[in-house]
Order: C-alpha cells, then sequence, then structure tokens
C-alpha cells in the first residue's frame, strides 16, 4: 500500500515539476514583448524616459536575467507562494488576483462535475433496464455529449438571459450590489451562478450516462449475474451487484474526463462572464500577462493533480481487488 | 421418482428460424441417482441442462414438461421458476472462475444471496461444508480474486448445494480442469449424493470416461433427441445403439498401442437442427443404415432400464 502510493506521489511529482517548466516556458515563446505593450500603454513620448521605464520594468519582473536564472527564481518563487505582479492589473499581485477567482471557477466545478457523474449514473443504470427510457435517455445523451461547452453556454445565455430575460448573462453577481455576508447578495450569487452551472451539467451529463448504461449491460450479462439468476436470487441484489461493479470503470472515467471537464468550465466562464479563473486566463492572454498566466495554469495544474490524487484514493477503496493486488494473494 | 422429464421440446428462436435444439426428450431420475449426460457439441445436452433451471433469452419451451417430487416446474416462466431454483433446483455452472462477485467478499455474498431468498445462514453447516471440501473457514472474508481455480471450483459447488436441493445440474464442470482435479470434483460430487446434499444429480459433459467414474446411468444424446439411456456399465461395455458404440470405440485404451492401430472418430458432423430432416438423425453416419430409418425410431426399452432410440436395436 505504501510503495503503491510512493509511486503514485513520485509520477504526480514529475508531472507537477513538468507543468510548471512548460508552464514557465509557454508564455516565453508567444510572439510579442509584454514590457513593450505596457510602454504603449503608458504613452511616454520622450525616448529616455522610454529607455529608462524599459530597464525599470525589465528589472521588475527580472527580464534582464540569464533565462536559466529566471527559471529557478520562477521555482524559488513558487514556494514562497508568490506568484509575482500582474502585468494586465499592474501593480495588483497575481496571487490576490487569483485568490479572488479561484472560489468563483470551484463554485462551478465541483458541483457540476460531481452532481452530473451522480445523476449521469443513476440515468444511465435505469436507462439500461427499461426499454422506454433506454430510447429516450440514449439520443438526448449522445446529443448532449457531443455539443461543445462553448455552443451550449452561448445558446443558454441567448435563450434564458436575452429572449426570455429571466436569468443574467453576465458576472458573478449584481453591480448593484455589494458583496456582503446576507441572503440578499448569496440569492444574487446563485442566480448568476445557476446558468453556468446548468450548461457545465447538461453537456457532462449526457457523456456519463452513455458509459454507465453500457457498463451496467455489460455487468448485467456477466457470470456473477447469470450464476445469481440460476439460483433464483431477485433482479434487485443482481442490480445492485452490478451497479456497483459499474461505477468502477465510471471513477477511472471521472480522473481521465478531469481535464476535459476543467477546460469545458474555463471556456464556459468566459461565454458568461464569470469572475473565475477562466476568464482571468482570457484577460491574460489578450495582455501577454505572462505571470497571471503561469499562476493560472498553476492553480489548474494543482487542482486537477490534486483531484486524480483524491479520485485514486478513493479507487483503491472502493476496489477490494486493487488493495488485494498489493497485499499479495494467498494461494 | 425424483424427477420426471416428458417429451421435452426447447428450441431457440434465430432470424432463420427455429433451431431444434432439444426435440421430444423423455426420460426420469430416481431419488440418489446420478445421470451422467453425454454427447458431442450441440447435441442438444446443456440445452437440456439449462431447461431444467433457467432458460436463458433465445430459448423457448416448445412442449413437454418436467415434474420434480411430484410438482411440474413452470420452466417456460422465468418468475414463476425463481421459487424453486436453489432450493429445489441448483446448478453448478461451466464458468465457477468467474460466478462470484469480485468485489464482494464471499461470506459477504452467501449472506446477501441466502438473505434475498428468506432463508437463514446456517453457519456452522457453511463451515462443516467447507471443511469437506478442505476449505479453510477464512475463504468467507476473501474476495474471489484471492481464490485459486480449484478453491473457487470448490466454493461455487458448497454454494450451489447450501440448501440441499433436489436435482443438482452440474454443466461441464471439469471442462476447464486437470486431470487430477477433475478426479477430486468427481468425488467431491459423490460425497455430496452420499451425504444427502443432493437428492439426485445430472452431470453434464462430453467426456464419457469421467462419466463413467460418476453416473449411475448415462444418458447419450445426438442432436437433440435421446440415443440411448442404461446403467453406466450398460453403455461402456454393451451399447445398443450405433452411435454410442462408435462413441465408445473412439475413446483410448489403456495398454493399447496406438501405432499399430489407428484411434477411429466418428466421420462426419452432426445434422443442422434448423428444420432438420425427418427419420432418424443419424442415419447419414450410421454404417448400419437402411430404409426404415427415414422413419423416426421411438426410444424402445429393450430390457430394464435400458432404453434404445434405433430401429436396429430394438
Amino acid at each position: 500500500m505504501r510503495r503503491y502510493f510512493g509511486r503514485k506521489l513520485l509520477v504526480y511529482g514529475l508531472t507537477f515539476f513538468m507543468a510548471v517548466t512548460v508552464n514557465w516556458l509557454v508564455p516565453r515563446l508567444m510572439p510579442g514583448d509584454p514590457v513593450a505593450s505596457m510602454l504603449a500603454r503608458a504613452r511616454v513620448a520622450q525616448p529616455e524616459a522610454q529607455e529608462a521605464l524599459r530597464v525599470y520594468y525589465n528589472n521588475l519582473f527580472g527580464f534582464d536575467l540569464p533565462w536559466w536564472q529566471q527559471y529557478l527564481n520562477s521555482w524559488g518563487s513558487l514556494f514562497r507562494g508568490d506568484f509575482g505582479i500582474s502585468l494586465w492589473a499592474f501593480p495588483t499581485p497575481v496571487a490576490d488576483l487569483l485568490t479572488r477567482a479561484v472560489p468563483y471557477s470551484l463554485a462551478l466545478l465541483i458541483p457540476s462535475i460531481l452532481i452530473s457523474w451522480v445523476v449521469g449514473n443513476r440515468l444511465g443504470a435505469l436507462a439500461a433496464r427499461r426499454k422506454i427510457l433506454d430510447n429516450t435517455v440514449l439520443p438526448v445523451s449522445y446529443v448532449l455529449t457531443a455539443t461543445p461547452y462553448l455552443w451550449l453556454a452561448a445558446l443558454m445565455a441567448w435563450a434564458f438571459g436575452i429572449v426570455w430575460g429571466i436569468f443574467p448573462v453576465a458576472g458573478g453577481y449584481s453591480f448593484s450590489i455589494t458583496p456582503s455576508f446576507t441572503w440578499d447578495f448569496f440569492l444574487d450569487l446563485a442566480w448568476h451562478w445557476l446558468l453556468p452551472f446548468a450548461s457545465l451539467f447538461l453537456v457532462a451529463l449526457g457523456g456519463w450516462a452513455i458509459g454507465m448504461r453500457n457498463v451496467i449491460i455489460y455487468e448485467l450479462e456477466s457470470d456473477y449475474a447469470n450464476y445469481l439468476s440460476a439460483l433464483g436470487a431477485p433482479q434487485r441484489l443482481i442490480r445492485r451487484y452490478a451497479f456497483r461493479n459499474a461505477v468502477l470503470p465510471q471513477i477511472t472515467g471521472l480522473a481521465l474526463q478531469l481535464g476535459v471537464l476543467v477546460a469545458g468550465a474555463l471556456v464556459t466562464e468566459i461565454v458568461f462572464s464569470y469572475p473565475g479563473l477562466g476568464s482571468l486566463i482570457l484577460a491574460a492572454i489578450q495582455n501577454k500577462d505572462f505571470f497571471l498566466l503561469q499562476g493560472a495554469f498553476l492553480f489548474i495544474v494543482l487542482g486537477v493533480l490534486i483531484a486524480n490524487f483524491i479520485i485514486d484514493v478513493v479507487y483503491v477503496i472502493v476496489d477490494p481487488r486493487t488493495r488485494v493486488g498489493m497485499a499479495g494473494a494467498s494461494a | 421418482m425424483t424427477l420426471e422429464v416428458d417429451d421435452l421440446r426447447v428450441y431457440y428462436r434465430t432470424l432463420k428460424g427455429d433451431v431444434q435444439a432439444l426435440d421430444g426428450v423423455s426420460f426420469g431420475l430416481k431419488d440418489g441417482e446420478i445421470l451422467g449426460l453425454a454427447g458431442e457439441s450441440g447435441c442438444g445436452k446443456t440445452t437440456l441442462g439449462k431447461a431444467l433451471i433457467r432458460l436463458d433469452g433465445r430459448m423457448k419451451h416448445v412442449g413437454g414438461s418436467v415434474t420434480l417430487d411430484g410438482e411440474t416446474l413452470p420452466i417456460g416462466d422465468d418468475v414463476r421458476m425463481n421459487p424453486y431454483r436453489f432450493k429445489q433446483v441448483s446448478l453448478i455452472p461451466q464458468y465457477s472462475m468467474s460466478a462470484m462477485n469480485p468485489t464482494r467478499k464471499i461470506g459477504r455474498m452467501v449472506r446477501e444471496l441466502l438473505e434475498s431468498r428468506r432463508e437463514k445462514l446456517d453457519l456452522t453447516e457453511l463451515h462443516h461444508r467447507l471443511e469437506l471440501v478442505e476449505l479453510p473457514k477464512d475463504v468467507l472474508g476473501k474476495y474471489p480474486i484471492e481464490l485459486s481455480g480449484g478453491m473457487k471450483q470448490r466454493m461455487v459447488m458448497v454454494i450451489s448445494t447450501l440448501l440441499n436441493p433436489s436435482l443438482l445440474i452440474a454443466d461441464e464442470i471439469t471442462s476447464a480442469l486437470d486431470v487430477s482435479t477433475q478426479k477430486a470434483v468427481v468425488t467431491t460430487l459423490k460425497g455430496f449424493r452420499d451425504r444427502g446434499f443432493v437428492k439426485s444429480m445430472v452431470f453434464i459433459t462430453h467426456d464419457i470416461s469421467l462419466t463413467n467414474q460418476l453416473a449411475d446411468t448415462i444418458m447419450v444424446m445426438y442432436a437433440g433427441k435421446l440415443a440411448e439411456k442404461a446403467p453406466a456399465a450398460t453403455v461402456v461395455n454393451a451399447p445398443k445403439h450405433p452411435y454410442t458404440q462408435l462413441l465408445i470405440s473412439s475413446l483410448p485404451e489403456v495398454g493399447v498401442r496406438y501405432a499399430d492401430k489407428r484411434l477411429t472418430g466418428i466421420p462426419g458432423n452432426p445434422p443442422s437442427l434448423l428444420n432438420p430432416v425427418a427419420g432418424c438423425r443419424f442415419r447419414d453416419r450410421c454404417p448400419l443404415a437402411f430404409d426404415k430409418c427415414a422413419e423416426e425410431p421411438p426410444p424402445v426399452e429393450v430390457e430394464k432400464d435400458h432404453v434404445v432410440a434405433c430401429w436396429k436395436a430394438a
């Protein structure tokens, strides 16, 4: 068991290292010079002053150092929890921007992933046993899972926000309201949250329902199900076993889908101008904000890695075979 | 008499029509009797075994009846058949290696299975039976993957016979085992019968020599019909049906060197059971076939307990 988790942690550590490195590299390979664009924004007319500013900025962000020094420094500041200063929202520290955005992203992601997984599994299991449900749930699921996040989000924003006008189409809360611990504020928050959540939930739902339906049908045809039927066990028991066993590949599927779901959430945030990491990343790319982009990606990578690790642990808990495999079988 | 099968017909539904896999088979099974059911692939032996406990989705009960301990089994009705399964008729499946739920501890699975049938788990009895098949008590706390193949096989044998069924169907249970394990399984099954865990048994196999070690009576089937049924010794030593004779003569004998004497099989293949021709179904491969074989030979009791369906034998 310890060896298993030790190995897992090592793999996650390596992944993290690679992610940070790529993360550091990619913005620097992007065309364009962020300092130049900052200078352009500052509109300094005199060449000497411009030169002085350039030197100042380059020194401030550490761009005057050799590339390896920049790389090592980025690791150093990472461990100090210092993500640098945003170029776009200068001089706000990146960490502040991120801590403001992350709760919104998590509030969207965690419920939409978990609820769509649970509901999708239930729905798929039901579809596997009833012909009518199978003929309705399945086609709808195929449409949903084939829908791009962006498209469904835009469609919902248009229909509910613009045509019917029942939901807001932008922001995390109304501009007229100040954040506070009051019911009014929470209701307003939920009201803004509902559309992006619903669009994420719906797209993910279809995939889980299809997957579960197929695995359940396979499990109900399996030898242990046939044996139990031959011994006259009621369908209830057989279905319970089948569902329990069918959930296992769905857990693996969740681990595999996590990255896709996060990417979908980022895009959805942008459509709804939701103040999460997605919107932040868009702003960072548009303004060549290295540090913000790096910081945001780092948070996402960390989040996905932690979530994957949790799924690994959960899998070991729910599938006894993995535990037995680690302990070694007895003849 | 425990089991009475009368003119049982079970067909498989296919797109091309009905495959008459089991076409009018009648036989009886006495208390304590072990019937060996033999024949080549596609002769209907597995169909017969399934018909006695659970038809699969493609099978259709066309005619005939099965009576067990004086009660007619509703074999065509999956739901009404449920109360009889496990308690009156039980099954040791072909797939013992994967018959147990892989994510449940065996003891818990057995308890849940019994609870679902509203039966109480008698733990002392279960331990006693585990001991009989030489399984340690702690297998109940293990998952199926922790057991070896032989252990799984024995565990399934214990589970299937836990409620002392009147009839046990063992379908090709030795096909995946090596010879020494086959022998052990046969001995265990005999022990179960002798201790009264099961009243009677249908042992389905294509291995006539193994059947001979276990069965009191052997029934040979061919193309969905009964060919010959007689006490085991009679079938092996003095078979009357030409098919049985050929089947027995194609078995190797101990001490005979087959360098000089080639072991012959039975030339030809069994007929298609989709719209089979009338008359004896073996006549195309039969060396003794004559005009009369165009008519179907009825099973005739040529001597006590020896039934043969052949014009030449009667």
